[in-house]
């Protein structure tokens, strides 16, 4: 039985994690102070199931691993000169806001257009991943919203490890509460897979994969479609960094036997 | 007028969850707030008459069930067609549910069925002015907004953890059944097990008091230059037996050991804390070797009092995230606290 795949990542990008970040209310909604400026990284668990996508699909020949990203474009350029270096994959770019403050139905629709524009997607071959969770809305909404437009409704969230069993069985780990994973098993694609962090360390840096991943970047990017999200119907009230800022009591002069008695007795307390 | 609706599923044992109860809570304080709404409650599980029975002192009006062995698993399209099913039959127009694992895989997608939309990690429902608002963190904990929606079904998911758990007793409910007939393509996913840590080696505790974490410089070499790997291991497990804490970790120590580099075995991703891990609920955290970096802070968000050990005064602790930072020697505070801990009996 073939077991190539058409495996298809959602990912965007984000302010890149060391920034400090800070609200603004602007007449369209909340956004951040000097959002264009801020360096940007792919977003954190779309990277684990980008990389997780070209493992599996150096695994099993014949598969190919497409990025469907929606972002501004000369963010997403930004993002892509380092991305495209990691693993080969093709670029489909979408020209609109990468913000956390977007409505995740609108993010979905979206993508999910994209997808089903793909040309040759063969959905009997299909696999959707995605992160669990983005690192700026981080609602966990987008990739099951993605599926059901698509009708895919083999789904799984905080996926850690996907095995194909050569029979084309989907043998899938997924995190759940206190620790643990749920162990399913899925009959095949078509299936939809939110990653949490997988096991693969981040790829190095290979330039001949770069190279060969621009040639159809820089297009990509170039006829990425205006994609605008309204946010219809959805209204916020205020956004506001959290208020909270301990004074903070910096012991240097203790010993280790009295602090460890200090801490002893705050931990009982 | 609106019609709340919480939906839940039960345990294995039949019973509902902490989680559970909470949503009931924050729908019921909806309800409350909003003069004329209806309220009701959805059940999913093998049987429900159980977990019905046991709230059956709130104040909802009705109680559906979609029961049967097929909707024991947590399984997205047997769950969502429940759901579904549910919040047709209740022509539900605000629905609350615990953000389980299990829920969290499956409402976004009902919301998108039904032509709704689906918020979660919500940690506060108001009512002001006739509008529902909800409250829920943005840019992974780092800051905070108040929200509102015209569409509806509106599907609110509430974090566990963040609110009061419903303490309404028990009675007799009665449960309308509702038919959820699946075809098999609901049913090409089988859930077959979960994979759990030996209990004794599972060091992730939702339910423990305080949160001990370890950063990378726990790996690092020490003032005899030399690293101290058995050392930690020892100190660090000894603390968790003796103290019942949940075990975090920083990003940069789980991520060494993909890097191929010497690492505290009984770490994994599921134990990082912060940007790209958890954002666990406990009453106290304690930090030991980590930096305190913003990445890594973020996911102690929710964690009442900190205090933190590290050789560095000018760490991220240092600068307001920390209550207390204890500028020492971890190994030798640690050995302490266990000699301490051991004399005194457990935390």
């Amino acid at each position: 039985m073939s077991t190539a795949y058409q495996i298809v990542v959602c990912g965007s990008i984000v302010p890149d994690p060391l920034q400090t970040l800070e609200p603004v209310a602007t007449p369209t909604g909340p956004a951040l102070k000097n959002e264009m400026m801020l360096p940007a990284v792919l977003d954190p668990w779309a990277g684990h199931a980008l990389f997780e996508a070209a493992n599996l699909a150096k695994k099993l020949p014949g598969s190919k691993v497409w990025l469907v990203s929606l972002g501004p474009k000369a963010k997403l350029q930004q993002v892509m000169m380092t991305v495209a270096q990691k693993v080969p994959f093709e670029l489909v770019a979408l020209d609109g806001p990468a913000s956390g403050f977007t409505d995740a139905t609108e993010t979905a629709a979206a993508l999910a257009d994209a997808i089903a524009a793909i040309p040759g997607l063969n959905k009997s071959r299909l696999l959707v991943f995605g992160g669990w969770e983005s690192a700026s809305r981080g609602a966990g909404a987008t990739m099951q919203i993605v599926g059901e437009r698509l009708g895919i409704t083999d789904q799984f969230q905080g996926v850690d490890q996907l095995t194909v069993n050569a029979d084309g069985l989907l043998e899938i780990l997924e995190r759940i509460e206190g620790g643990k994973h749920q162990i399913s098993k899925c009959a095949g694609a078509p299936a939809v897979l939110g990653w949490a962090t997988g096991n693969l360390p981040e790829p190095k840096n290979n330039p001949q994969v770069g190279m060969v991943n621009m040639r159809t970047v820089m297009p990509a990017l170039q006829k990425a479609r205006p994609t605008k999200l309204t946010g219809e119907g959805l209204s916020f009230a205020g956004v506001a960094l959290p208020k909270q800022l301990r004074e903070t009591q910096i012991v240097k002069d203790k010993l280790p036997d009295d602090i460890a008695q200090e801490i002893v007795e705050w931990i009982k307390k | 007028m609106e019609t709340i609706l919480v939906l839940a599923h039960t345990e294995t044992d039949g019973s509902l969850a902490k989680s559970a109860r909470e949503a009931l809570h924050a729908a019921a304080t909806l309800h409350k707030s909003f003069t004329g709404s209806k309220f009701v409650i959805g059940l999913i599980g093998e049987n429900v008459q159980a977990a019905a029975n046991s709230i059956a002192a709130c104040p909802a009006t009705k109680y559906f069930g979609v029961t049967g062995a097929e909707f024991t698993q947590p399984r997205y399209a047997t769950d969502a067609t429940a759901a579904e099913a549910i919040c047709k039959v209740a022509q539900a127009t605000v629905v609350v549910a615990p953000a389980t694992s299990r829920w969290a895989r499956v409402l976004p997608g009902v919301a998108q069925r039904l032509g709704g939309r689906a918020d979660t990690h919500v940690t506060g429902v108001a009512v002001a002015d006739g509008k529902i608002s909800v409250s829920r963190w943005y840019y992974r904990q780092r800051m905070e907004g108040v929200s509102t929606r015209t569409q509806r079904p509106w599907f609110i998911g509430i974090d566990p953890g963040s609110q009061a758990a419903c303490e309404c007793g028990a009675g007799a409910a009665t449960v309308e059944n509702v038919a959820v007939p699946l075809s098999d393509a609901c049913q090409r996913t089988t859930v077959v097990g979960v994979r759990a840590p030996a209990a004794d080696a599972q060091t992730i505790r939702p339910d423990a008091q305080l949160l001990f974490v370890t950063g990378a410089g726990w790996t690092k070499k020490q003032a005899d230059g030399q690293t101290h790997l058995p050392e930690a291991e020892k100190l660090i497990l000894d603390f968790l037996k003796k103290s019942r804490a949940s075990l975090g970790s920083s990003k940069s120590l789980v991520d060494l050991g993909g890097e191929g580099q010497a690492v505290l075995p009984f770490l994994s991703h599921m134990n990082q804390v912060g940007q790209t891990g958890a954002t666990p609920r406990h009453a106290k955290g304690l930090s030991t070797c980590c930096h305190g970096e913003e990445p890594h802070t973020v996911g102690w968000r929710f964690i009442g009092e900190r205090r933190a050990v590290n050789l560095d005064p000018n760490c991220g602790w240092a600068r307001g995230k920390a209550d207390v930072l204890y500028v020492a020697d971890a190994f030798k505070v640690m050995a302490k606290i266990n000699e301490l801990l051991a004399a005194t009996g457990t935390a």
